[in-house]
């Protein structure tokens, strides 16, 4: 897929100090997730793209059109959503986002349609001929995801658009975005701190911290590689369960933890384990708790195994080999990096850099 | 209306012309200052005395009345009327400028509304173009277009020799005119930038032009000095307009013409140097 967004040694410095620095990779997601901490320099990527900040280094392409020389271009193809509130107070919602489509190039009685179209599927329909000023935080928010849209950009960025929202808001801001994502009409690069929010929409993350890029993730492709992750924990069995776990086509690590384990389940039977929609199993739930019986667990400590499984495993032969070695498996888990994972691996890096 | 559509969709029907987008601002602006009736009223008030001078035009060249009161003309339309008539309309246009002014850029930066402006195919410099264009138009209906129309009234009562004779006078209505109306609107924008408050900016409008003559004349007593009447905005514009009428018996300053020009030109750049500090998406805080 072309490139939405190619950021290109991109640097940006503000008031002497460096904001953004030598930040490189291309992006091409029809939903990009924008990352990072307070501070990190997600607003400042956004409005750097859109012109607002000069350019101290490299460069940065969006659709192929150079931020230093193409700003016009870049601009008439996006739809822009401030994090700030951005409203004129005096005007009212469809006055307001005419002007906003007008300005975008829309003759007057096609801004006009479409302000009211715009407003109608954001939810403001009712209420758009109010003036702004009376508004509420979330609906000031959803007009500006009005505004935002009306012309019809192929770029949508969104900075920080569920902030002061109410749940409800938030699921209703987070359904329009993913909606918009799957009309396939247009690119969407969302900027948040909050990890739900990109984790429910995005497709790729770029993950900043003090002005620095400190990840890039395809989150479609992590989710199906981590599928291939299993936690266990065991109790009983020596260490020829784990030589013939590893048999299986797994790699394997150990954790031992010297705690007693404080009630025994049977082995559970494959049959019992269902995939939750997270991906996450869960056997010990479903087995039945029986009296330990004598002589299999000599230690009564519960180990913890992390499993990294090959395309061949199956994970009967699991139970079977559990069964075999005297090990009841107390905990299983299927695993994937969640973006929380992702972020807090990116965030230990401590100067700031991949 | 296709309010039914209630899914995102492209817009694929034609683009208006870019540089004609400016006007779109002006438009908006300009329905603003309309909705406001005591502008309405004024503006209205600020065409009474062109259209009493029209009358005094037209009584001044009536044979009828000429002959009641024998005499061949009641008053002379020259240079001096002309330089009076740009001095009462240009303190309308004062007024005008403090009423509409202030109201143009500042409910944009109170309410944080320009990075949507910016993020547009639409330039800082056709935002400044646009709410400039409101002032130009408003303050040109009541300064040089009624200025130019007395000037053809007369004309055609008169005659064409009066009007090839007088020509340099259409000239200098429309040079005084456009010297006033730049400096004010300038003023008020710029003024509208920096004061987020609509009525402070105003008042401040005011203030730069009345305090500063005041200020000026004070410096004047103090100092011994005519320096003081460079900061006395109304008599700069008085000073060149009295040179574009050659009216140097009126000149109500002491400094030299070209210093007026020079000031009333640095004063314009200045405000144009305000505006491009603020005028802006965001702010940079340095430190």
């Amino acid at each position: 897929m072309a490139a939405i967004i190619e950021l290109d040694g991109l640097g940006v410095t503000l008031g002497g100090r460096k904001i953004l620095e030598d930040l490189k990779c291309s992006l091409s997601g029809r939903a990009i997730g924008l990352l990072g901490p307070n501070g990190a320099g997600k607003s400042t990527l956004i409005n750097t793209l859109l012109g607002f900040y000069p350019v101290a280094a490299g460069t940065a392409r969006v659709f192929g059109y150079d931020i230093r020389t193409g700003m016009k271009q870049i601009r008439a193809l996006a739809g822009y959503m401030p994090e700030s509130e951005c409203f004129i107070a005096h005007m009212t919602a469809v006055s307001f986002v005419r002007l906003m489509a007008e300005l975008s190039g829309l003759p007057s009685e096609a801004a006009l349609e479409r302000a009211h179209e715009a407003l109608f599927y954001v939810g403001l329909g009712e209420a758009r001929y109010r003036l702004l000023g009376t508004y509420s935080l979330g609906m000031k928010q959803l007009a500006k995801l009005a505004q935002a849209i009306a012309h019809g950009p192929s770029l949508l960025i969104l900075d920080e658009p569920t902030n002061g929202l109410d749940p409800p808001a938030r699921q209703r801001m987070i359904r329009l975005i993913r909606e918009m994502r799957d009309t396939r009409d247009l690119h969407i690069l969302l900027c948040s701190h909050l990890l739900r929010d990109v984790e429910e929409t995005c497709e790729e993350v770029l993950i900043l911290k003090d002005g620095h890029q400190v990840h890039y993730a395809n989150l479609e492709e992590e989710r199906k590689a981590n599928r291939q992750f299993l936690e266990l924990e065991t109790v009983g069995g020596d260490g020829a369960f784990v030589d013939a776990v590893e048999r299986l086509d797994c790699e394997c690590a150990i954790s031992d933890r010297a705690f007693p384990a404080p009630a025994i389940s049977a082995p559970a039977i494959p049959d019992q384990v269902i995939p939750t929609q997270e991906g996450i199993h869960s056997a010990a739930t479903s087995a039945p708790v029986i009296p330990a019986p004598a002589g299999i667990h000599p230690n009564g400590s519960v180990r913890r195994l992390k499993m990294i499984l090959g395309q061949d495993f199956a994970l009967r032969d699991l139970y079977r080999l559990a069964e075999e070695h005297g090990v009841q498996i107390r905990r299983l888990n299927y695993r994937r990096d969640s973006l929380e994972d992702i972020f807090l691996k990116a965030m230990e890096n401590r100067n700031g850099r991949p | 209306m296709a309010v039914h559509k209630r899914t995102y969709h492209r817009y694929a029907g034609e683009l208006t012309p870019p540089w004609s987008r400016f006007l779109i601002v002006s438009r908006y602006a300009s329905e603003r200052a309309l909705s406001s009736r005591a502008f309405i009223v004024f503006f209205v008030l600020c065409f009474f005395y062109p259209l009493g001078c029209a009358l005094a035009l037209y009584i001044n060249h009536n044979p009828r009345l000429l002959a009641m009161f024998e005499t061949s003309s009641f008053f002379a339309v020259d240079a001096r009327f002309f330089f009076h008539f740009l001095s009462a309309q240009g303190m309308m246009a004062f007024v005008l400028t403090a009423l509409v002014g202030p109201g143009l850029v500042s409910p944009d930066l109170t309410n944080h509304a320009l990075p949507l402006y910016f993020c547009r195919p639409f330039s800082r410099a056709e935002y400044v173009l646009g709410k400039l264009f409101v002032l130009l138009s408003l303050l040109s209906l009541v300064t040089w277009i009624p200025g130019e129309l007395l000037f053809l009234i007369q004309s055609s009562l008169v005659g064409a020799t009066w009007m090839w004779a007088n020509l340099w006078m259409a000239g200098s209505i429309f040079i005084g005119s456009a010297i006033q109306i730049l400096v004010f609107s300038l003023l008020a924008l710029a003024l509208s930038a920096w004061i987020k408050r609509k009525l402070a900016a105003g008042a401040a409008l005011l203030g730069v032009f009345f305090f500063g003559a005041g200020f000026g004349q004070a410096i004047n007593a103090v100092l011994r000095t005519k320096n003081g009447s460079l900061i006395d905005l109304a008599n700069l514009i008085a000073g060149v307009e009295s040179q574009l009428f050659r009216q140097y018996t009126l000149k109500p300053i002491a400094i030299p013409a070209d210093w007026a020009w020079l000031v009333l030109l640095a004063v314009s750049a200045f405000c144009l140097l305000l505006l491009e500090k603020k005028v802006k998406a965001y702010e940079v805080v340095r430190g």
